[in-house]
């Protein structure tokens, strides 16, 4: 198959404009004839079934949470990016577009990044009118703040809690349509099947957590809204509920899985304390306006009080390797500085699996020069989580702070329409692969699960629905009948296992991470992926053999969900490290040891390696097969980054 | 940092459904030798691997983002919603907060309107339908404004933010003596009722708002303040006194868009 990106052509600044005006409509009286599912309740899920809902459409939503409101975007700190240029700073939507494009090291299609650009002013607006409370000027506008490396002060923000606003906003419109009775919720449901038939999704299978009853809900379409799969790593920063099953059993029914490498590691995180460790906490990135990064010169000072270390002692890298961007390069670079400071054994805090992972980050010289009481207005919550957490006050003593998986680019392949390969299956938010390329910058995952489910959806919903018309198929049909038997010998199958298995699925989940971040974190080489590649297939033969479930699939089971979300892991895992491995270049997060220039960055490869790598799946122990959608630059003239 | 470990006695609930008997369990001898660097979750965590080793079926407790944001987790321990430390979830509460030995009681939040669903694990969707009794404001998508058109003073703003920064965790009812979820109802309503946009639908979204808080069965406020005191996100009891007044507006005057 060839794929499609239906991007439309011509000048940039018009083509989504052209675009809405080519596609079909559906009209007012039809909507209410369709039915469009949606998995998923977070900012991307949330908005799309309130908007579709508004429209007419019927929806049904699912989440796996006790309440469509706890998804993981509540969690989100820092803020959203948006095009408003309030400051007059010299920010546009072209200068967004430009910096995104460029900070995903030029791996995104320039159509998608551009409408993100264009309609995130749009997004604030939506959000002020729900009532969401962004931090304001004493003249009562809107105040913003610069934002992960960026130029300009183009991010908006709630306090740290802007993706829990955001999503209470997009929460209260879905509450709205559910009491209009436009949204049928399933909460504590979890979709473990794609129903496609005659190349179309018609449906999904979910499982109602709380009794373990599985049902098969059809409809005209399906949305899948259900986040990133950074928990891959085990130890990331997402909410342990997090997954990649939605995503990886549409995969497995045929949806393209695009750029499974690109995988974000956050660079200040709290570091792991022991291994019991069940997630790790991120520290917001503003930190570094005012935090210097150090370790200690001789690795013998590891434990020593690092206060009474002497400057001449201290090794400040960032400062020292980034004159000009000093403490605040990109995050990947951030990150790598930070790993290979503790490979090469000059990290502290305690050991962790015989390793001392954490690097100090320091406000003693910003407390001298603005004061105590200035640093802790800006960053007062944030030392107390840092104090909750680690017992240590960040003005008494360097904060330590280590790297962690935070988000993932990849996701299933969409077009510009954000459909699928697969006819009527649409991937929205961080499920998708489509705006970031190698390298998300800050505050735009927000921005872009938003304009999926706000601004681009209600269109390209309409006009694949006008298309294609009615689906016929019921619940009771043969392929719905299908996907329920399949999912439940998959459940009968595990129990059965686990009945004798005698391993708690965590502990595969954490070795599964320790591979993962050893040989396809945030740097990789050939050997070490070919070692995953190994390693990882046998990790899983292990987990099929001997994982421990205790009781049954007909009842609330945590052990069983959490064993059905590792085996997809484990699958996942694999494919992350073919795609590693055939990206022979180095570009954003993706870093591949044999290509770095000679200043030590990331080395991309153009002329072989601008493209979308979507990957179809070829049967469980077939080697994947590798599609290429090529990338081609009109507006933004290809260049290597440099923070130097 | 240190290496400290501690051994418990810790004591949890067990309740297999809504409407099977409950009681503790005694599970110190799966507890011991916990790390004080180690979240109550951890702990838990830990305590149910091993419990899982011997066969025995693991604790359920809710649970998702472990940052005290997404509201999931919530247990009363030792008689206090989220345990001992001020202003802080189940899950960001540390071990280090518990001497050696201590002994820990473990329970769901209690309430008519919670049901049990299992283990630690309660039904807070009476929540869910109290925001949907009128918990938004009305603006279809695509409909708004420029958003610096009406400037908001940023007192309102900030006063709106810390009502808006309750997380949904249900602590306050499981605080009140009366079960009340009055404290959850008021704040969602002070984070709409205090800004520009919330004014048109203020009125009726305080009727039906408050009237879905008493069709769930949450009992009424009589001041103790216990839920003030419990809130992970220390939200005040203002907010209640709030909501009472535009309750007495809207049924006095009919600006809850019944004519009276
Ligand atoms: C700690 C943290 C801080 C962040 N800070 C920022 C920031 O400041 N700015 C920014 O722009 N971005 C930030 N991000 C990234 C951003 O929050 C996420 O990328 C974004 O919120 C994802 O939204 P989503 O709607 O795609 O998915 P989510 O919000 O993850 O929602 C996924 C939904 O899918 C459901 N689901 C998943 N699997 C299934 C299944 N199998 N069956 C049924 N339902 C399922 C879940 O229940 C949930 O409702 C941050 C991320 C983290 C982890
Ligand atoms: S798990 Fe999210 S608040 Fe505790």
């Amino acid at each position: 198959m060839t794929l499609k990106s239906n991007a439309p052509t011509g000048d940039i600044e018009k083509r989504w404009d052209k675009h809405r005006f080519d596609m079909k409509l559906v009209n007012p009286a039809n909507k209410r004839k369709f039915d469009v599912i949606v998995v998923g309740t977070g900012l991307a899920g949330a908005s799309a079934a309130a908007t579709m809902a508004e429209l007419g459409y019927n929806i049904k939503a699912f989440c796996y949470q006790d309440s469509p409101r706890r998804a993981h975007s509540i969690a989100a700190q820092g803020g959203i990016n948006a095009a408003k240029n309030y400051q007059n700073d010299g920010d546009s939507v072209y200068r967004l577009f430009y910096d995104t494009v460029k900070g995903g090291d030029f791996r995104s299609r320039e159509s998608n990044v551009y409408r993100l650009a264009q309609v995130s002013v749009n997004i604030i607006d939506q959000a002020v009118a729900q009532g969401v409370p962004f931090a304001r000027e004493y003249g009562g506008l809107l105040a913003n703040r610069s934002f992960g490396g960026a130029q300009v002060s183009r991010t908006f923000y709630a306090k740290g809690q802007t993706g829990q606003q955001l999503l209470l906003g997009a929460y209260s419109a879905l509450s709205k349509m559910i009491a209009a009775g436009k949204v049928e919720m399933y909460t504590r449901h979890e979709m473990l099947e794609l129903i496609v038939e005659d190349g179309r999704a018609r449906g999904i299978v979910v499982r109602d957590l709380n009794t373990g009853k599985l049902e098969a809900h059809t409809a005209d379409a399906v949305c899948l809204c259900t986040g990133g799969y950074g928990n891959v790593f085990y130890l990331s920063t997402n909410a342990k509920g997090c997954n990649v099953t939605a995503s990886w059993r549409a995969h497995k029914q045929g949806a393209y899985f695009a750029n499974p490498c690109y995988t974000q590691i956050h660079p200040t995180c709290i570091p792991p304390s022991g291994d019991y460790q069940s997630k790790l906490t991120l520290m917001s990135e503003s930190l570094r306006n005012d935090g210097r990064v150090w370790v200690p010169k001789d690795p013998k000072d590891a434990t020593k009080d690092p206060t009474s270390i002497s400057e001449k002692d201290r090794d400040y890298y960032l400062e020292r390797r980034y004159p000009a961007f000093g403490n605040l390069v990109p995050r990947d670079i951030a990150s790598r500085a930070a790993k290979k400071a503790c490979d090469d054994g000059f990290g502290v805090g305690p050991m962790v699996g015989g390793k001392r992972t954490g690097v100090y980050l320091d406000f003693a010289d910003a407390i001298k020069r603005e004061s105590k009481e200035r640093i802790l207005e800006k960053y007062g919550n944030l030392f107390e989580m840092y104090e909750r957490i680690t017992g240590d006050d960040p003005c008494e003593t360097p904060m330590r702070i280590y790297p962690a998986s935070h988000y993932t680019m990849g996701g299933l392949w969409v077009d510009y329409n954000l459909m699928s390969n697969v006819d009527g299956l649409f991937v929205l938010g961080e499920a998708n692969f489509s705006d970031h390329g190698a390298n998300r910058l800050g505050a735009s995952a927000l921005m872009q699960g938003l304009s999926d489910g706000y601004f681009v959806i209600s269109y390209s919903m309409g006009n694949y629905l006008a298309r294609v018309g009615k689906n016929d198929i019921k619940a009771d049909s043969s392929a719905a009948k299908g996907a329920v038997k399949a999912v439940e010998k998959r459940i009968s199958d595990l129990i059965e296992i686990g009945q004798k298995g005698s391993t708690h699925p965590d502990e595969f989940h954490r070795k599964l991470g320790t591979l993962m971040y050893d040989y396809c974190g945030m740097s990789r080489n050939a050997d070490g992926l070919k070692k995953a590649l190994e390693e990882i297939p046998t990790l899983r033969e292990q987990f099929w053999d001997d994982v421990q479930i205790l009781g049954s699939g007909t009842e609330l089971n945590m052990m069983l969900e959490k064993a059905g979300r590792v085996a997809d892991f484990l699958e996942l895992a694999e494919l992350m490290c073919h795609d590693a491995l055939d990206r022979d270049e180095s570009c954003g997060a993706h870093f591949r040891e044999e290509h770095v220039r000679e200043d030590g960055e990331a080395k991309r490869n153009d002329e072989d390696y601008t493209y979308v790598a979507a990957w179809e799946h070829s049967g469980d122990h077939a080697n994947p097969k590798l599609h290429k959608e090529s990338l081609e630059f009109e507006y933004v003239k290809l260049s290597q980054r440099s923070y130097k | 940092m240190s290496d400290d470990t501690i051994d418990l006695k810790l004591f949890v609930w067990r309740q297999e459904g809504p409407d099977a008997p409950g009681d503790f369990q005694d599970y110190s001898k799966y507890a011991k030798g916990v790390s004080t660097h180690a979240s109550f979750l951890e702990m838990l965590d830990l305590v149910n691997e091993r419990m899982s080793a011997d066969g025995e079926r693991p604790i359920v407790f809710d649970h998702d983002c472990r940052e005290g944001i997404c509201g999931c987790c919530g247990a009363v321990i030792n008689g206090i919603p989220h345990g001992p430390q001020k202003q802080t979830t189940t899950c960001q509460l540390h071990m280090r907060q518990f001497e050696n030995g201590a002994e820990i009681y473990v329970e769901p939040f209690r309430a008519g309107a919670f049901p049990i669903v299992k283990d630690l694990m309660v039904d807070r969707s009476s929540f869910d339908d109290i925001i949907q009794a009128g918990g938004f404001i009305s603006v279809r998508t695509g409909s708004a404004p420029d958003a610096n058109e009406i400037p908001i003073p940023k007192e309102s703003a900030d006063a709106s933010m810390d009502a808006a920064t309750c997380i949904g965790c249900g602590a306050c009812v499981a605080a009140c003596p009366n079960a009340s979820a009055s404290l959850f109802t008021a704040a969602k309503l002070a984070h709409l009722n205090m800004l520009p946009q919330g004014q048109a639908e203020r009125y009726k979204r305080t009727r039906l708002m408050i009237q879905a808080h008493d069709d769930a069965g949450f009992g009424g406020c009589t001041n103790h303040r216990e839920c003030e005191a419990a809130c992970p996100k220390g939200i005040s009891t203002d907010f209640i006194a709030r909501a009472n007044r535009d309750l007495l507006v809207a049924t006095v005057t009919g600006k809850d868009g019944r004519l009276v």
